[in-house]
């Protein structure tokens, strides 16, 4: 990962007005930006040499604001370096433009965290549910969403589950 | 008598003038077949479904329907405090289990920022080159098994019981072993335990040869996989593709050469790349990778160093079980960690390693407590399974069941 002076420099090559903030720790070298500019911010950093996008992936700050999140994993092959972009979304409005277009490796990353965060990504050729059935409910992953929140189904209780048996 | 010769002959020149891959495809021209292969289907490797559009036997299109095998593992791990998330990230990708481990504890290190023994380090090299090994095999026999060599299974299954016989031997467990552990591995390897490793890594090379010479020159294996189905390196690339099949066309990225961890730069090791990027190519970097991993286990048992097996840091691991009896401070601090857990401190971390199918990359939100906030597992099966529709496109209905076994997905990684 960049040091922190060379994650400054980075931040500035893709724009102050763009970049919301930086983070960098020990282990993590982190560029927060505008949802919108998302997919500018991904290919200013690939001509920055940061050429390969390994990971796309859905967070929930939940109970801070604005809670929900995606990341974008960056891989330097040249630099051998790895540096990763923010972006944050409120729970109620939850759109980010799709890099799919751009980065074909990130089509079902995309749909997992639409499916499990209820990320809405524009622009996606195929945003639909990928893990869970078409017509579940609800998005797992998000913070609020109680673990055991889906009854057990066994023989004797399966024709009183809701939604399970006709 | 004659005539009938000659009409057999006559079907034979038919027979051979047909060459299906070739033929034009003209829109309109006949009706497509969609055909439902799977989920439960032995050439899909697992619960995969897919939508195959055929016209004649030639695929128009194909979508893969995953989610058969969704458990739910990433929500499971933030109720489980660090240490015990372990065992139900290890069931991720069922047949790499060391290096789920290992990717999940590197990053949870990389958060606390304490060191792993050199000890240590190198006991986890050597456990996950061996389940490296392991996983090439079952690849190799399912793989083989699909275009009908039913041998090759029974001596790949052959190494690997042997395999999980020294993983049972180190850890307790054939499978699943929870071996790797935050900060160092769970246990000292048991006595003989090097000795029987250094008898599997004489007959390994050899072996792998064996599996070589049985498919190398049986005609109906290389007729199914060379020049089947090649992508090009820089393709791959753009769909995120990693590991063997990466190599496969040429792109020599391995992780634990480019950005190495846990003390892979001490071991001399070379990267196995192929030329045309088909599916032989694919099987070939693959068996050299067996032979590869053996050098390191040796170079890690000839090396191995002496010292703790875990850190000594008494707030991440458990206290040596004959401190308990005379030590309150040792009693006080099993208590917190078996029943709290240790407290991470805030922040993310994203940690790749290099696995049997390509990255794994563990990613980690810590909000301060003792457990994980976010968990996500960048499973390289789940990523290279998109590059199906790309690969078998305008190839026949068999080379995708031979693409598909050879592109080496596990459902248990891709739904997590």
């Amino acid at each position: 990962m960049p040091d922190a002076a060379g994650l400054e420099k980075l931040a500035a090559a893709i724009g102050p007005e763009t970049v919301l903030g930086t983070v960098h720790t020990d282990c993590r070298s982190e560029i927060s930006v505008r949802p919108e500019a998302v997919v500018s911010v991904l290919a200013k950093l690939r001509a920055a040499g940061y050429g390969d996008l390994r990971s796309v992936h859905g967070l929930d700050y939940f109970p801070e604001e604005p809670r929900l999140c995606v990341k974008y994993e960056m891989l330097s092959r040249e630099l051998l370096d790895r540096v990763s972009v923010s972006v944050r979304v409120p729970v109620d409005d939850p759109r980010v433009p799709s890099v799919t277009p751009d980065w074909p490796t990130a089509n079902w990353p995309e749909r997992e965290a639409f499916d499990m965060f209820g990320i809405v990504f524009e622009g996606h050729p195929d945003l639909r549910r990928i893990l869970m059935p078409e017509d579940y409910e609800g998005h797992p992953q998000r913070r609020d969403f109680p673990i055991g929140g889906e009854p057990v189904i066994f023989t004797h209780n399966e024709s009183s589950v809701p939604g399970w048996f006709a | 008598m004659t005539t009938e010769a000659r009409d057999l002959s006559e079907y034979r020149q038919m027979e051979e003038s047909v060459t299906l891959s070739e033929e034009s495809f003209v829109e309109g021209d006949r009706e497509l077949l969609t055909l439902n292969i799977g989920p439960h289907h032995p050439a899909t490797h697992g619960v995969l479904r897919l939508v195959v559009t055929l016209d004649g036997e030639i695929i128009r299109d194909v979508s893969p329907v995953i989610g058969y095998l969704h458990t739910g593992i990433e929500k499971t791990a933030e109720v489980k405090s660090y240490w015990k998330a372990i065992p139900v990230i290890e069931r991720m990708d069922y047949l790499a289990y060391y290096f789920n481990g290992m990717g999940y504890c590197g990053a949870v290190e990389k958060l606390l920022g304490i060191e792993v023994p050199k000890r240590a380090q190198y006991l986890r090299v050597i456990h996950l080159e061996l389940n490296r090994i392991m996983s090439h095999l079952v690849w190799l026999g399912t793989s083989a098994l699909d275009l009908g060599a039913i041998s090759v299974w029974w001596y790949c299954f052959r190494e690997r019981e042997q395999l999980l016989d020294l993983f049972e031997m180190s850890s307790g467990q054939r499978m699943h072993t929870r071996y790797v552990q935050i900060g160092g591995v769970a246990e000292e390897i048991p006595r003989g335990w090097e000795e029987k490793v250094r008898e599997f890594l004489a007959i390994m090379p050899e072996r792998a040869d064996v599996y070589g010479d049985l498919l190398n020159k049986n005609e109906i294996f290389l007729q199914r996989m060379r020049g089947v189905c090649p992508m090009g390196a820089e393709e791959l690339r753009q769909l995120g593709v990693t590991g063997p099949l990466l190599r496969a066309s040429g792109d020599p990225w391995d992780l634990r050469k480019a950005m190495p961890y846990s003390s892979y730069e001490d071991f001399e090791f070379k990267i196995p790349i192929g030329t045309q990027g088909d599916n032989y190519d694919r099987y070939a970097v693959r068996l050299a990778e067996i032979k590869e991993s053996v050098k390191i286990v040796e170079q890690a048992l000839d090396g191995l160093p002496e010292g703790p097996y875990i850190t000594e840091d008494r707030k991440v691991a458990l206290p040596p079980r004959h401190e308990l009896a005379t030590s309150m401070e040792a009693l006080i601090h099993h208590f917190k960690l078996v029943t709290e857990g240790m407290r991470v401190p805030e922040g993310e971390v994203y940690n790749a390693i290099e696995g049997p199918r390509g990255e794994y990359g563990v990613f980690i939100r810590s909000d301060g407590s003792s457990k994980p906030a976010r968990v996500h597992m960048r499973d390289p099966s789940f990523v290279n399974l998109q590059a199906t529709p790309a690969l078998v496109e305008g190839h026949l209905l068999a080379d995708m069941i031979a693409t598909l076994a050879v592109m080496d997905p596990v459902i248990g990684g891709v739904d997590r």
